[in-house]
């Protein structure tokens, strides 16, 4: 999968708190998350970012809260990979389970601009600042993550193992969660 | 060569005859909660993929503790969806309002988790159960479906950090400012996707709320886990909790660290000159002695949560308070993590105590910790409260700062209306 966009810089240890304010969690519809993304490390995030934008931060990005609405109201505003120096545990997870692309590159979180054009190829690991030309190389995902992702994220994954022992069947668009809340109450 | 407490949990929960450090595994799961923040994602997903059946309704905890009592329609919205999945498919372990309590406080209190059991829960502060010496570390939403359709999850087996505390602990010096003293040490990220074993003398003598003060706070180092041995004093823990709310229990299973067991670091600690800690905005790594803060004049001091909001914490706080006055401009709330802590403290004559200092004694909720309600800072405002972040606009207002401490210093300085040390209002 190949990601274009803008940069957007963040710095270290950006939490979720500041990328999804606790005061907008009393709902988990994305597209009204993603009206709140970076609210606390950059208000005006949400004005300047465009579609295919990627994030570009330093260290330990996403840590705090296990709030899955952090990772899911970046990739609701249109974001489309987050580049880092390193990322929380729990926030990896998240974005492994819901199918966000993320990288880790020391190099790149250092050289690359405020503002620069970014291509990435997630699946190669490959970085490319298309404004200097320079190419940063990542690690692959470990196997066992690769895997997951191939089949689209951890949902998918679990299904196939449900099928054995109970009929399911995964609704492949993913119905917004506010529907689903205004129709059952 | 041996393994440690965490590696042999882990392992005793897969088929698996060896493990170690970066492998990857699928674990069967002994119990996994998520919150009215985290479960409603995690329901919808479970739906999503059409499953009809969760993988063990007694193994599954719904705990509406963070916008609750509801704080508006759209939080009774989220908090429904939990009621209904518990009617739905008929789960014991959810509490309503009148049961519930700060989820991380209710279920070692009520010995729904217990030593050697491996627990997931979709909230960070999922590592407090580490106290017990089990395996729990926080996860997402979506993990959380997963398991309730697999009862399983997908770990990676984190390296393995034992912190080894010695010496004397000062008076006033809690499990809370050992472990903002230890972040302060290594960082928010000291411990990324790693283990933290709590051990050695200081550990052996810590009373079980201490220990789970500790433990919470692993996550505020990066940490997978937080983890101690069992010893006398968990199973003495362990055992009353059982008694009194699960007496159909007898056993639980005990897991040690071997002598050559594998840690990529070992850390020791001097104890005996660490001063209470205090820890400035916005990250709980910038941890200094309370001494090192002067002048900083507070507008509220919140006392709770599932890092300080137990039984030990309130008569800590309660001992400084008794028979004083806050500072007329001080907000003091105190709210006690659990009903059976709020009943305690109100037996106790705790509640009285912090009501004529001045404050407010309200009903258990994560409240103000995240910034939900009960207590939301305005443009400007300072806490100190004995909670577990601080980060920008953790409580409220972007422009408001959070200080965090133990019970003590958050008493003592809602007398004074400043930080303080305990020991100047004694």
């Amino acid at each position: 999968m190949k990601c274009r966009g803008k940069a957007h810089k963040f710095g270290k240890d950006i939490n979720t708190d500041e990328i999804i304010p606790a005061r907008y969690l009393h709902t988990s519809d994305p597209e009204e998350l993603a009206k709140y993304c970076m609210m606390d490390a950059d208000p005006d995030f949400v004005k300047k970012v465009k579609p295919g934008d990627i994030i570009v931060a330093d260290e330990n990005f996403g840590c705090g809260s296990s709030r899955e609405h952090a990772p899911i109201s970046i990739k609701a505003v249109g974001v489309s990979c987050v580049i880092a120096k390193s990322f929380a545990r729990i926030f990896y997870r998240n974005v492994i389970n819901i199918g966000l692309p993320v990288i880790v590159s020391k190099e790149a979180s250092n050289d690359i601009r405020q503002g620069a054009n970014i291509e990435v190829d997630t699946i190669k690991g490959l970085i490319t600042d298309l404004d200097t030309g320079k190419k940063y190389k990542t690690e692959p995902y470990p196997e066992f993550l690769q895997k997951m992702i191939q089949v689209g994220g951890l949902m998918n994954y679990v299904t196939e193992k449900l099928k054995r022992t109970q009929k399911v069947n995964i609704v492949k668009e993913k119905v917004p969660a506010k529907k689903k809340v205004l129709k059952k109450h | 060569m041996g393994y440690t407490i965490t590696e042999k949990i882990l392992m005793a929960h897969t088929d698996k005859k060896d493990i170690a450090p970066g492998e990857f595994i699928s674990a069967k799961l002994d119990f996994c909660l998520g919150n009215d923040i985290t479960a409603p994602i995690a329901i919808h997903e479970f739906k999503r993929i059409g499953a009809t059946k969760v993988f063990d309704r007694k193994k599954i905890g719904l705990i509406p503790d963070h916008f609750t009592p509801a704080k508006d329609m759209k939080s009774a919205n989220q908090a429904k969806i939990l009621a209904d999945f518990a009617e739905e498919y008929n789960i014991p372990n959810y509490f309503e309002i009148g049961k519930m309590g700060v989820e991380h406080a209710l279920l070692p209190e009520r010995a729904i988790v217990k030593p050697g059991e491996l627990i997931i829960g979709a909230d960070s502060h999922t590592c407090t159960y580490g106290a017990l010496g089990a395996f729990s570390c926080g996860v997402g939403s979506t993990d959380l479906a997963a398991a309730f359709a697999t009862g399983e999850c997908w770990f990676r087996v984190p390296e393995q950090i034992k912190f080894i505390y010695k010496g004397k602990l000062s008076k006033w010096v809690t499990g809370k400012d050992l472990i903002l003293y230890t972040i302060g040490e290594i960082g928010v990220d000291g411990a990324l996707y790693k283990t933290m074993e709590f051990t050695g003398e200081v550990i052996r003598k810590l009373p079980m709320d201490d220990r789970l003060s500790m433990c919470n706070m692993a996550i505020e180092a990066g940490a997978k886990n937080g983890i101690i041995e069992p010893d006398e004093i968990t199973r003495k823990y362990v055992k009353e909790a059982m008694k009194k709310y699960k007496p159909e229990i007898s056993s639980f299973k005990e897991y040690q660290s071997d002598k050559d067991a594998r840690y990529s670091q070992v850390i020791e600690y001097d104890v005996s000159k660490i001063e209470p800690i205090v820890s400035a905005p916005h990250l709980p790594s910038n941890a200094r002695s309370v001494r090192k803060f002067k002048d900083v004049k507070v507008d509220q001091v919140v006392i709770g949560s599932c890092t300080n909001g137990r039984i030990s914490d309130l008569r800590i706080a309660a001992k400084i308070l008794k028979g004083k006055r806050i500072k007329p401009w001080v907000r003091l709330i105190v709210l006690p993590a659990t009903q059976q802590v709020y009943l305690d403290a109100v037996k106790e004559g705790l509640a009285k105590i912090f009501i004529q200092a001045g404050g407010i004694f309200s009903t258990p909720s994560c409240g103000p910790c995240l910034g939900g309600h009960l207590g939301i800072l305005g443009e400007g405002e300072v806490a100190i409260a004995t909670t577990n972040r601080n980060f920008v606009g953790r409580m409220g207002h972007p422009k408001s700062e959070v200080y965090l401490s133990n019970p003590a210093v958050a008493a003592a300085s809602a007398i004074k209306g400043k930080i303080t040390s305990p020991e100047v209002v004694e």
